[in-house]
Order: C-alpha cells, then sequence, then structure tokens
C-alpha cells in the first residue's frame, strides 16, 4: 500500500484536522464525537440540514457543508457509518429550532446509525434515504437500490431550498423528487485499498472493467473486458434511461463523476460521449456537473448520473452556493 | 452472569476473532466492501478495555456502558447492531438479582430480538441473523425445558455452525433477480461467520468450565 499516511489509527483524525485549517472561512472541524459544521451559527427558522457516511467519498459529504448546502456532516471511519451520538452532537449543534433534516444514503450501516441518532435527538427531524444507484435491486450492503453520486445533488438542491426559508416537510419532499428523477451507474477499472486494510478490495485483470460498482468497490452487475469510452458510457446511460423513462426533449443534469484516480481530462471525454449518445435520443442537457465529488478513495472509474429537471429543481441548483467543494454565485 | 464474566468472554471471542480475520475478511472483500473485521475487531478491543472502568459496576450498569462504547466507537451496521443488543439487554427485567441460566437466556433473546428490530433482517438473507435467529429460537426452547445445559449448549454450537455454513448458497436460491446475487453464491456471508464464532466461543467455554 502506498498512501500518504502517519499511523493507520490516526489516518481520519489527520485528515479531517488538514480539511478544518484548509477551510476555516467556511466550516470548523468538531472532534470526538467528529462532526463538521459551518463556521456561522444556523440562522434562526432556517432548517438545518445533516448528512455523513464512511469517510473515504471525500469531498462528499465534509466539502458540502456551508453556505446553500449542508449544515453539518458526520465522517465515520473509511468505508464505515459513523455512529448515533456523532448525528445527535451534530444535530443539537445546528438545529436553529427550525428541525433537523438527515440526508441519508441508502446503506444498511448509514440506515441504522442515522435511524438511532435521529431516537436520540429530541428535536423536530426527519429523514430522506437516497438510492438512486441503477446498477443492483439488491447488494450485499443494501436493501433496495444504493445511494451513491445523486445525493450531491439532493445535497446542492435541497440546501437551496433550505437556505431560502423552506420548511421541514418542503425541503424533504425536494429532496424525495430529486433523489427520485435521478439514475446513477458507474463502472470501475481498479480497485481501492482502504488504510485499515492495506490491501486492495478487491482484484481485477488489466483489460478488465466492473460494470456497476458500488462507492466501496462493492460488486455491480458484471466483470467485463474493459470497451472504447462510448461503449462503456452508451452501456451506463441505457440502464440509466431504461430506469429513468425520460422522455424525448425533457430537460436533465448531466453529472460525470470521478471515483478519485482518473483524470479530469478522461471524465470530461466521457462527458464528451455522454453528450453525443444524448443528443441522439433527443434528450436536452441544461445543466452540467464534471468532476470528482462522489469518490471511493483512489478507484479509477467513473459514474454517470441524469437528473431530470423541472423549473424548482433548476431554480435550486442555479442558487449560490459556497462550500470547499462547490462555489458558485457568491 | 456479571460484568466479569462478559469481560473474560470478551477476552477470549478476541483471540479466536483475531485467529480467524483473515478468513472474514475475505469472505467480506468477495461480496462486501470489507469492512466488518475490522469493526468487530475495534469493538472487542473497546470493550476489553472497559474493563477497569466497569468491573465492579452492578450489571445493567455494566451493560449500558459497554452499549454505549460499542455504539459510539464502532461505526457500521455492526456497530449499530450489537450496540442495540447491549442496550437492550441491559433492559431486561430484574438484573439486580443472581442471573441464572434461563435469565441469561431470557437477556439473549431480548438482544438478537432488538437486532432483528433494527436491522430489519429475517432468516434467509444472508446476513449474521441466519445465525442469531435459530441460536435466540433454541435458548428460548432450553430456558423453559428442565434440559442439560451442556447438551443444549453442543446443540446451539452445532445450529450456529450448520446456519453459518447455509449463508453460502443463499442469494441463489433466494432467487434475486441482480447479477450481483449470482456472483455472491458460493460466499458464507461475513456477518454470520463471525456470530458463529463469538457463539462457539461463549458456548465452549461455558461447557469446560
Amino acid at each position: 500500500m502506498k498512501k500518504f499516511i502517519n499511523n493507520v489509527d490516526d489516518f481520519l483524525k489527520e485528515s479531517l484536522s488538514g480539511f478544518g485549517k484548509a477551510h476555516s472561512d467556511i466550516i470548523k472541524v468538531n472532534f470526538e464525537p467528529n462532526f463538521i459544521s459551518r463556521k456561522t451559527k444556523t440562522k434562526e427558522g432556517k432548517v438545518s440540514l445533516i448528512s455523513g457516511g464512511g469517510s473515504g467519498h471525500e469531498p462528499m459529504h465534509g466539502g458540502f457543508v456551508g453556505h446553500g448546502m449542508l449544515d453539518a456532516a458526520c465522517p465515520g471511519f473509511v468505508f464505515s457509518a459513523p455512529t448515533p451520538d456523532q448525528m445527535q452532537a451534530a444535530a443539537e449543534h445546528v438545529d436553529s429550532g427550525a428541525g433537523v433534516l438527515f440526508i441519508v444514503k441508502n446503506y444498511s450501516g448509514d440506515i441504522m446509525n442515522f435511524q438511532m441518532g435521529a431516537e436520540m435527538y429530541s428535536g423536530k427531524n426527519d429523514s430522506i434515504i437516497t438510492n438512486d444507484d441503477v446498477a443492483v435491486e439488491d447488494s450485499t450492503f443494501t436493501t433496495g437500490r444504493r445511494g451513491v453520486a445523486a445525493t450531491v445533488l439532493v445535497e446542492k438542491i435541497v440546501g437551496s431550498l433550505a437556505e431560502n426559508g423552506g420548511s421541514l416537510e418542503e425541503c424533504k419532499k425536494l429532496g424525495e423528487k430529486v433523489n427520485k428523477n435521478s439514475g446513477t451507474m458507474g463502472v470501475a477499472f481498479t480497485s481501492c485499498t482502504v488504510p485499515a486494510a492495506g490491501k486492495p478490495t478487491f482484484d481485477i485483470g488489466n483489460d478488465e472493467m466492473e460494470f456497476g460498482v458500488g462507492i466501496h468497490g462493492e460488486p455491480g452487475r458484471k466483470r467485463e473486458k474493459i470497451q472504447p469510452s462510448k461503449k462503456i458510457v452508451n452501456n451506463m446511460l441505457e440502464a440509466i434511461l431504461d430506469d429513468l423513462k425520460l422522455q424525448k426533449n425533457e430537460k436533465t443534469l448531466l453529472f460525470i463523476n470521478g471515483m478519485g484516480g482518473t483524470p479530469l481530462t478522461e471524465l470530461y471525454l466521457v462527458y464528451d460521449d455522454a453528450c453525443e449518445i444524448l443528443k441522439s435520443k433527443g434528450i436536452e442537457i441544461t445543466r452540467s456537473l464534471v468532476g470528482n465529488y462522489c469518490t471511493s478513495l483512489e478507484m479509477q472509474g467513473a459514474s454517470v448520473t441524469l437528473l431530470k429537471c423541472d423549473e424548482e429543481i433548476l431554480k435550486n441548483w442555479d442558487a449560490p452556493v459556497h462550500t470547499a467543494a462547490m462555489r458558485w454565485g457568491m | 452472569m456479571s460484568v466479569s464474566f462478559l469481560i473474560s468472554q470478551a477476552k477470549n471471542i478476541q483471540i479466536v476473532i483475531d485467529e480467524n480475520a483473515a478468513e472474514i475478511e475475505a469472505l467480506d472483500q468477495n461480496i462486501g466492501d470489507g469492512d466488518h473485521i475490522f469493526n468487530v475487531q475495534r469493538g472487542l478491543k473497546l470493550v476489553v478495555e472497559l474493563e477497569n472502568d466497569i468491573k465492579n459496576l452492578p450489571l445493567q450498569k455494566g451493560l449500558n456502558m459497554i452499549a454505549m462504547k460499542v455504539l459510539s466507537g464502532i461505526g457500521g451496521s455492526s456497530g449499530a447492531l450489537f450496540g442495540t443488543f447491549f442496550m437492550s439487554m441491559a433492559k431486561t427485567p430484574d438484573l439486580d438479582k443472581n442471573i441464572d441460566f434461563n435469565k441469561a437466556c431470557e437477556m439473549v433473546i431480548t438482544g438478537i430480538n432488538a437486532m432483528k428490530e433494527r436491522g430489519k433482517a429475517d432468516i434467509g438473507e444472508k446476513t449474521m441473523m441466519d445465525v442469531l435467529i435459530p441460536v435466540s429460537e433454541k435458548l428460548n426452547e432450553l430456558k423453559s425445558s428442565n434440559a442439560d445445559m451442556k447438551e443444549g449448549l453442543s446443540e446451539i454450537i452445532k445450529i450456529a455452525e450448520d446456519r453459518m455454513l447455509s449463508t453460502k448458497d443463499m442469494l441463489a436460491t433466494k432467487g434475486r433477480a441482480s447479477f450481483l446475487g449470482e456472483r455472491a453464491k458460493g460466499h458464507i456471508d461475513p456477518g454470520a461467520r463471525s456470530s458463529q464464532l463469538i457463539i462457539d466461543t461463549i458456548c465452549k467455554s461455558l461447557i469446560n468450565k
């Protein structure tokens, strides 16, 4: 294993400490229990959004804490769900009285720990579960579909509504709409190495790819020989379009997400392929996002997410955001 | 049952889990994301480290402290499930009285029921519940009978092992439509394996007492 590590046990603590120092203008890192919150207090009457999950997906979720997005994020150990006391402490810290909305990816560990955290928190709260991955219906770690890259879009879009005074019920409703309107499909070329494990999570041949991979390197639909990008992207899009049942001329947001080890150069090539394919099917791309947002450590690969957009979604997508990983309009 | 009994069991389990860590990790990497063994090892370490703080405490208090430690220190599914297990055990009535075998059975059954509720998993879903639920059912049977305790424990060892092995072909028989379902076939569930090792260790230590 070749990584920037001093001591495996200090890996998360040191990374969080660096994150806190690098973005001290936006966020604050609290240790034991670990959570990242905005530097400023939640304004009165604003619904607080809290997300979290295992670490190793950076910038998700800590990189999305800030104006127009999350109020707090709870990082677990690498690829392990955070613990209920983190969610409870984060909620107590950020809730300004308008309630807390937990945004949870559909993984069993996350669901259980967030549920317990919500039970332990005495204030008003509710949760949305994201499950945008069209690759598998049931994985060994979920019941139903996995929650992956579209979680980024949910956090951005609901974050804007919360910032502009949306109620807990309205925020939940919009989040569920964004989740329902999106589909994601991922492909991996290489594995990733969890620091505590010290060796790659799975073996994969030099000429192979895992089609439908999850964000922890867990298996997807099938193992295949690698193909030209256009072919891969076409297969990914077909799986998504099949699921979303998009109509001709429908407006979409196209999100090409890197898994951590694939350069932006390739991600833009993927974007180009996706544009061409979607154009041939008469589907309109009205917004775009390209980059490493929901990663799997150093895994090489990418996921494609399509989000069906209406006016409400577009308006909240365009609204100003200022976080460590996403910033526009301010 | 007492707090020191729990600590000494945790120490025994720690040795067995460490011996089998590579196997469990490999099982998890075949079908999962590979964090299970680290979570179990971290949890055991935390419980063993609690020894000096809790060894003289009454059982209910000790169990609650173990529950909070496990809940806040492990993470993942294992943390939530094992935390729930200890928290619910602590809620069993009359823990301030002498804990005999029947009472201990009742505690474990209460704990496993709560895990089932928390994880919303039942038998046949390729999880640790495939081992724990049948064990809990057997404990319930033993509790209300006058059967020989050691014989009963030997039966539990056998049940846990059979049920752990039965997870191997489970996804295929359940007919899940996904390709992953087919691909997971032939691998024992890592949570079922670690649970079986824990049960095996506790039962053997009680039989040999």
